[in-house]
């Protein structure tokens, strides 16, 4: 609702007017010389009515209807997302839009997580927040994922923002608790403040005592990725004076003494909770073991539980009186066996979102599988991520998932071994699944059972899931399998490609079959220039294309970039003596209105 | 750390190789590594002991993000020494290769250690580390690259005395 718009002019304005049916309104603002009702006068309507779409893509659609529109939703739009950093400057995004409240923007690509690209390389906010300083001095909301933030531009963001409510940071690096510690202190209206697997550097700074001392607007709070010790008798006290607080995520240098003591506190309001470490330190059992249960009992709204960062498993049974209500489990950081997780999740009927390690085994899942009848969502992530590590889990946890959970949407699974059958009966059994990431280990394994390629178990996911927007394949593959994706991935979005894939073909099949896709990443695959080419007519309705350690010359990436202006390609890694390598290291190339940036590093090259 | 990685490996790593370290092209490969990274070579000179190794080693695959592999390693690891009283406890997670392990340990049970080599162990100290690994088996400190010893080693066994002169000439 815009409170400084002098120029809304009330509805009296329009009702002095002779009545118009809504056709006959529609021709008024048609026709060209629109006597009856005065520019201003639409734009105002507009406004108004613009002001209840909130979803991007009606506003996208709706900018697209004429001038006007554009203007108008340009004035209205208040929330922002921007998938790609480097797709536009800053100035644009100011300049289009006036008044905006939040803005996500993301930067790295994801491959990024993996150490596949050397660290500055880029996605700084700092150019962002220096311009939205200056343009939205009523900003509410901003949520980052993949970028670098500095303790200076979290700094100019407190200062610059008097209503600055939610701050998320997604896999963001670059800044510490000094960057934190002046958020809390100066953002007096927060309610969010979110750090997300990010890495916060530990600069010794006190900031859970930053924050102001009256009672805080605090919701959310989580930073258990923040890898410091933090003044428990300072949070203490937060949580004390924060009532609205719903959501709170430890990290692991809180204790489960200082849980209990926390859940004393306010245990009753909350929603989320994030356990932090879960064990003890050594000290004595004055008169008998603590009844952690107790607080956990307290616990009435907690639907979302995680954190178990340093589990000592005697005490998992504590959370039994919350597995009743909950609806998402994260245990990923905690090594449980089958016999310590059985009893547990046997009481999670309501479960909807389990992420787990794979030291639950086989026997875990089926016994998932048994119980969360509600499941819509599984990640299992290797406890001991190697390639010839022991896999604990295998297709028949996949099957026993496949054929328990049938509402499955969204599926992470990291594996030693692997069937087509457990995915052709995957296929079958959870149509809803609109995101498929399987991850087998070892590069190039085939179907454990029948020694076979896993073409076959990957084309009946892309055949039968007809939701499907999202797949990661991996093990043995072969061109078949693309030419599945191909002809029936016609919802893919994002694709991930890693060891798979025998020729060019298998590319082209994919950049020639999915209309959908957008993001595109591909490592150490055999596709060539002839691939690369045959993409040509889709790159610029991509967000980008990752390729690194796959077969393209510097001279064909060199060929896309002269005949598609618009698309920044950039080499990053490779040597300046193009003589020598005969594969460029890694492509990353994305659509941009605003050229190539300023600020690549040396190791950037853009073509 | 992450980044060490990057340069670490030649690009052509998917390519199987069965030579040894110390071949002709693993030296190419530190030298090119060197070259491209300076931090790289300060981390070389560090890890006397870290040979290139003969499985080739993916950067970023399996694809996890680096603080869920942190999290899952053993941290801390009981400690005997023979002859000692009584077991100490250390913190894996706190050293970064096998030189801080090892002068940590020094300066607990004050002792001194020879010289690591590949072919002849920790010579002529009549001291020997070694660790139960995540088989049960028990190894000597200092074969296997640092990241695969902190993230298998259950606990460490430093013989001395008649048992570690046996193995010491045996090796």
């Amino acid at each position: 609702m815009p409170e400084d718009d002098e120029d809304q002019s009330p509805p009296s304005d329009l009702r002095s007017q002779p009545p118009c049916s809504p056709n006959k309104s529609r021709n008024c603002i048609s026709s060209s010389s629109s006597q009856t009702f005065p520019d201003h006068v639409l734009e105002n309507v507009l406004e108004n009515v613009l002001q209840f779409l909130d979803s991007r893509c009606d506003r996208n659609a709706a900018s697209l209807v004429c001038k006007l529109w554009w203007k108008v939703e340009g004035l209205t739009r208040s929330e922002v997302f921007i998938g790609n950093c480097y797709a536009l400057s800053p100035a644009r995004l100011t300049q289009r839009f006036k008044r905006v409240r939040s803005l996500l923007l993301k930067g790295k690509p994801r491959f990024a997580d993996f150490n596949l690209m050397p660290p500055d390389w880029g996605a700084n906010f700092a150019p962002w927040v220096s311009t939205m300083a200056k343009a939205y001095p009523w900003l509410e909301k901003v949520d980052l994922k993949r970028m670098f933030v500095t303790d200076d531009d979290l700094a100019l963001l407190a200062e610059s923002f008097p209503g600055f409510k939610e701050l998320v940071l997604v896999c963001c690096e670059g800044f510490g608790t000094s960057g934190i510690a002046v958020v809390a202190n100066k953002c007096r209206k927060l309610k969010v403040l979110d750090l997300i697997e990010s890495e916060v550097t530990d600069d010794e700074v006190d900031w859970v005592s930053c924050f102001p001392e009256d009672v805080t607007c605090l919701e959310s709070l989580a930073f258990d990725c923040v890898e410091a010790p933090i003044n428990f008798k300072a949070l203490e006290g937060l949580v004390g004076r924060s009532p609205s607080l719903r959501k709170l995520r430890l990290n692991r240098f809180v204790s489960l003494e200082e849980l209990r003591r926390l859940l004393l506190l306010g245990a009753p309001q909350l929603t989320s909770l994030g356990t932090g470490s879960f064990s003890r330190g050594d000290q004595s059992d004055e008169q008998g073991p603590p009844d952690y249960a107790a607080a956990f009992r307290a616990c009435k709204s907690v639907v979302c539980l995680s954190g178990f960062r340093e589990l000592m498993p005697e005490y998992l049974p504590a959370i039994l009186p919350v597995c009743a209500n909950l609806t998402s489990l994260n245990f990923s950081y905690a090594n449980i066996s089958p016999d310590m997780f059985k009893p547990i999740i046997h009481s999670c009927h309501k479960l909807q979102i389990f992420w787990a390690l794979d030291s639950i085994c086989d026997e875990g899942l089926q016994a998932v599988a048994a119980t969360c009848k509600e499941l819509r969502e599984l990640r299992i992530f290797p406890f001991d991520p190697r390639e010839d590590s022991e896999g604990p889990v295998s297709e028949l946890g996949l099957q026993a998932i496949s054929e328990g959970c049938r509402k499955l949407e969204s599926l992470l699974y990291f594996c030693q071994r692997m069937t087509n059958a457990a995915l052709i009966a995957m296929s079958h059994n959870c149509p809803e699944l609109t995101v498929f990431r399987l991850c087998i280990m070892g590069r190039h394994r085939p179907d454990h059972v029948t020694g076979k390629a896993m073409d076959e178990g990957f084309g009946a996911i892309v055949k039968n899931c007809k939701k499907l927007t999202r797949l990661a394949v991996s093990g043995l593959l072969t061109d078949q399998a693309f030419r599945y994706m191909g002809e029936y991935g016609k919802l893919i979005r994002t694709l991930s490609v890693a060891f798979a894939g025998d020729s060019d073909m298998a590319l082209r099949h994919v950049l020639e079959g999915c209309p959908r896709l957008q993001k595109l990443e591909i490592r150490d695959s055999p596709f060539g220039d002839v691939a690369l080419r045959s993409g040509m007519h889709r790159y610029y309705n991509m967000r980008f294309v990752w390729m690194s350690a796959c077969s393209l010359s510097m001279g064909c990436c060199k060929d896309v970039a002269r005949a598609m202006p618009n698309l920044v390609v950039e080499v990053i890694g490779s040597d300046d003596d193009d003589e020598n390598r005969e594969f460029v290291d890694t492509l990353y190339m994305y659509r941009s209105l605003d050229g190539p940036r300023k600020d690549a590093p040396q190791f950037v090259t853009i073509l | 750390m992450a980044y060490e990685k990057v340069n670490e490996l030649n690009l052509k790593d998917t390519e199987l190789r069965l030579g040894l370290p110390g071949t002709e092209q693993a030296k190419e490969e530190q030298e090119v590594s060197c070259v491209r990274s300076s931090k790289r070579q300060l981390q070389s000179d560090n890890e006397e002991e870290s040979t290139p190794p003969t499985k080739s080693q993916i950067v970023g695959w399996p694809p996890v993000r680096s603080y869920r592999k942190n999290n899952n390693s053993v941290s801390y690891v009981k400690v005997s020494m023979d002859g000692a009283p009584y077991l100490r406890k250390i913190d894996l997670k706190t050293y970064k290769n096998y030189p801080e392990l090892l002068k940590a340990l020094e300066n607990m049970f004050k002792f001194t250690i020879g010289e690591y080599s590949e072919r002849e162990g920790y010579k002529g100290s009549g001291v020997l580390p070694t660790y139960e690994d995540k088989d049960g088996d028990w190894m000597l400190v200092g074969d296997v690259p640092w990241d695969m010893f902190s993230s298998s080693c259950k606990r460490l066994r430093i013989m001395k005395g008649s048992d570690a002169l046996v193995l010491d000439s045996a090796l």
